[in-house]
């Protein structure tokens, strides 16, 4: 965990939302009364983060000037959760989790992988604890998507794609609808309710 | 009034208190870490653990938990013990045992605290987590492996102090308190985090392993580097002045000190006078005392008194000033003076030149006008006061001058003493706020009274209050911020010239013109010695700054740590120092020097002892016998209305850790001017390149 103000990291000189993302941040602050514009802090923080892809120790300052707070509020909070990155990553982020319903489920090849895949540019990785989404287990967040119910070809799949530019389809890589039975529903089968 | 039951005593208590303070009422003692009276409630160290009936059955943290009526409270019970003692076996997990290195070690609440919940060893068989120290400037030393994560700095520097600056990075076991961004704490205060840290993850720089804690001798004084006489102890090991903790006082400073007040003295180990000097030839000689006064004797004894003149410095105790005044109204000199910086303060009615609200007055306020002040450097604590208040909400605060960053919004009205006349016929806005207020306070600094209009200015502030009905029977809003800590004692004693005498800027004057022969400075430093010109100068003080490298004869005197003395802070409160160590070599307390030259010079004063001279005190001026009391003073015409100058009013204190002989011969205080100029060369660099 980063707790401190990271070295090796590229220097940012300056920070600015583009107007889009402006937009955005003032949507986000209007929804709190006036004078408690610090309440959209993580939202903030999260919208920085889309535009510059990390987040970087400039926007986090402008995020601090933008909801006039003391920029250490910001670090207290860019440091607590994991969902903010502190250093440049690929342009996708694999989370895998690898908590025990996942792991049981082969998260160690998926996580072997994923490392391999890794090469800081296109795809970055990281260890996460349960993402909660164990009945289809092993499971890998993608940027915003999780891709579920995966094996090493699968993944390999996916990540294929990610290469070429696509977007595979999120959620279950398997022949199931969400977190319903493999090969379709075995009760309630029909779409009206029958009283015996 | 909810009525409880705590460990089976019945007791009423005030309604909207915690169950800890419950308890402190009862007298019990309920370990913490965490909870400190002065910031707001955390919760997070889980050391103060009670059974409370009816409520869940488990224990609650009781500083968080406020009192209902028919409560019940068990703070002994096998559930409480255990509960306790099961926190501490989690702090203790990471605490590293190194006891026997920490300065903390002596004073240190979780040492004090293992001794009642500790257990004797440990059931931890992992490593101990490690943290990086951090790098928090030349006051603060850090050693975070030590650190439990009661976030009582964070607190401190969020709320007391105004400098967010300290936080808590990171989360669970990864959590570190800390700037992230690294660089020196900017706080004037900062030398309270480490009288609140409970235990040696921050301790005292300056200090780190010069002594333990129970080896030092105690004594309880008043400090001189401010004008705000914040009550202190002086730590003394033999002749050496260790360290300085702040004294509980409410009336004063709560229980904060300045970092000057906290760090300044080791400036009292270097730069002292221990011996009498006398020039010959150009170059001081060191003497005996009896040369030095047969030196002071051959000269003035020739001189006619309105050649002879003194001035008074900015540390002096009232016994010395009054010595002074006594003399030289023996030899018939008039001219004396008191204020170095040229203040237009004549004496007149007590109100006139005292803080009449009283500094806790300020907790009373509910507008609050800035004058020709900067109360961040003029006094720390009192600053802190004024943000506590403007925290405390619906107190609208406005600044006329050069006004920084004070730690709390201040509205910029104008720069000089225009603006001010502008507000006294209520052309400006704030006007109305000030109007509006119940108990208008009116804090007129240095900054726009030590200037050639200050006596206008002073009339106009005067007119102000009296316009606004700010000096009323029930409260005082007018509000003299002095920076020199014997300026109203001196005030009080008369220390102002006397009829056809001359003020400082007449006795420099007078000096180049030739018109004054001897010159008698008592620790007066702050004075342009190059005007002194061929007059003999006599210079009695504690340390070789400027007025002793011109001095023809060098008196040595006693440091406010090496006397017993009386203070009169700015709000007019009369205070007793007590001497902590004796004065260096042959050096004595200034009192008693000038009565010895007295009787050297045919013209003995009439004491003997301290006592006597307290007698004197009394006699001059009634205010010194209420010790440690403080009231508003008489209210009169002063001031006078004449010219204003147009020149923006900016504070006397252009460097906050230098600003007298004490603090200027600091090698700490020097460190801190050092550690800044680098933290705004590195901002400067940022904004450039910024653009």
């Amino acid at each position: 965990m980063i707790t401190a103000d990271p070295v090796d990291v590229p220097y940012v000189e300056e920070f600015r939302f583009t107007p889009e993302y402006l937009e955005k941040v003032k949507a986000l602050i209007a929804n709190y009364p006036p004078g408690r514009q610090a309440s959209a802090v993580i939202g903030v923080l999260d919208l920085a983060q889309r535009q510059e892809g990390w987040l970087s120790r400039a926007a986090m300052d402008e995020v601090a000037k933008l909801l006039d707070m003391a920029p250490i509020r910001v670090y207290e909070i860019a440091t607590f959760y994991t969902m903010f990155q502190l250093k440049p990553k690929g342009k996708y982020l694999l989370q895998v989790c690898t908590t025990t319903p996942c792991w049981l489920r082969g998260s160690d090849a998926i996580m072997k992988a994923c490392q391999h895949a890794a090469d800081g540019e296109t795809f970055s990785v990281q260890e996460v604890e349960c993402l909660g989404a164990c009945v289809n287990a092993p499971v890998v967040q993608i940027n915003d998507d999780f891709y579920e119910d995966l094996d090493e070809a699968s993944l390999q799949k996916v990540l294929d794609a990610f290469k070429r530019g696509e977007t595979p389809k999120p959620g279950p890589q398997v022949d199931r609808q969400t977190s319903a039975p493999e090969g379709g529903p075995t009760t309630l089968t029909s779409a009206t309710l029958r009283s015996e | 009034m909810p009525k409880i039951k705590i460990d089976g005593v019945e007791m009423e208590v005030p309604a909207g208190i915690t169950i800890l303070q419950a308890c402190e009422l009862a007298g019990l003692e309920i370990p913490r870490f965490c909870y400190h009276e002065r910031l707001s409630i955390a919760g997070n160290c889980r050391m103060c653990l009670v059974e409370v009936k009816p409520g869940p059955p488990k224990p609650q943290a009781s500083c968080a938990l406020p009192v209902a009526d028919k409560q019940e409270i068990f703070t002994t019970t096998p559930m409480v013990q255990k509960a306790r003692k099961g926190v501490m076996e989690f702090l203790l997990i990471n605490h590293p045992l190194d006891c026997p290195i920490c300065d903390q070690g002596g004073e240190c609440d979780l040492q004090d605290q293992a001794m009642g919940y500790g257990f004797d060893r440990s059931r931890f068989h992992e490593n101990k987590r490690a943290v990086p120290d951090k790098e928090l400037g030349p006051l603060v030393k850090t050693s975070m492996n030590r650190c439990i994560h009661c976030t009582r700095c964070i607190r401190f520097a969020t709320e007391v102090a105004g400098t967010e600056e300290l936080g808590a990075t990171g989360r669970g076991e990864s959590m570190e308190v800390t700037t992230y961004v690294e660089h020196a704490l900017t706080s004037e205060l900062s030398g309270n985090l480490v009288d609140l840290c409970p235990v040696g993850a921050l301790t005292s720089k300056p200090y780190a392993f010069e002594a333990r804690s129970w080896e030092l001798a105690k004594t309880e004084s008043v400090d001189v580097l401010d004008a705000l006489g914040s009550n202190i102890r002086i730590d003394t090991r033999g002749a050496q002045v260790m360290r300085v903790l702040p004294r509980l006082n409410d009336d004063v400073n709560e229980e904060w000190i300045s970092d000057k007040t906290r760090h300044a003295i080791d400036g009292l180990r270097y730069q002292r006078l221990d011996r009498p000097y006398v020039r010959k030839g150009g170059k001081l000689v060191e003497a005996t005392w009896d040369q030095a006064f047969t030196a002071i004797v051959d000269r003035l004894g020739k001189l006619e008194g309105s050649k002879i003149a003194a001035i008074a410095g900015d540390q002096c105790d009232a016994e010395s000033m009054l010595a002074l005044k006594d003399l030289m109204t023996a030899l018939g000199s008039p001219n004396i003076d008191c204020r170095q910086d040229g203040a237009k303060l004549e004496g007149g009615p007590r109100g006139s030149y005292i803080f009449n609200a009283g500094i806790r007055g300020i907790d009373q306020a509910d507008a609050i006008l800035l004058i020709g002040t900067n109360p961040r450097w003029e006094a720390p604590v009192l600053n802190a006061r004024i943000r506590k208040r403007y925290l405390h909400g619906g107190c609208p605060i406005a600044g006329i001058g050069l006004v920084d960053d004070l730690s709390y919004p201040v509205e910029r009205l104008g720069m000089g003493p225009a603006t001010l006349r502008e507000l006294v016929d209520g052309k400006l806005g704030f006007f109305e706020k000030l109007k509006a207020a119940k108990n208008p306070l009116i804090i007129l600094g240095m900054g726009a009274l030590a200037r050639s209009d200050g006596a206008a200015v002073l009339a106009l502030a005067r007119d102000l209050a009296d316009k606004l009905g700010a000096v009323r029977e029930d409260w005082n809003g007018f509000a003299v911020l002095h920076t020199a800590a014997a300026r109203v004692g001196g005030l009080d004693l008369g220390l102002v010239p006397g009829e056809g005498g001359r003020d400082v800027e007449g006795i420099l004057a007078g000096c180049e013109r030739g018109e004054i022969g001897a010159v008698y400075l008592l620790a007066a430093d702050e004075i342009d010695t190059k005007r002194l010109g061929k007059a003999f100068v006599i210079y009695q003080g504690h340390h070789g700054d400027a007025g002793a490298n011109r001095a023809d004869v060098v008196l040595p005197g006693a440091a406010y740590t090496e006397k017993p003395g009386t203070y009169v802070n700015t709000e007019g409160r009369v205070q007793l120092a007590r001497r902590a160590a004796y004065p260096p070599g042959d050096a004595r307390e200034d009192w008693a020097i000038l009565r010895a030259l007295s009787e050297r010079l045919g013209k003995t004063l009439p004491y003997d002892t301290l006592d006597q001279v307290r007698d004197r005190l009394i006699h001059i001026n009634k205010s010194f016998a209420a010790i440690d009391q403080q009231q508003a003073g008489g209210w009169g015409t002063f001031g006078a209305m004449g010219p204003i100058g147009d020149a923006m009013f900016a504070s006397p204190i252009g460097n906050f850790y230098m600003t007298c002989a004490i603090s200027r011969s600091s090698r700490t205080m020097a460190e801190c001017i050092a550690s800044r100029e680098e933290f705004a060369k590195r901002s400067l660099e940022r904004a450039r390149r910024m653009g």
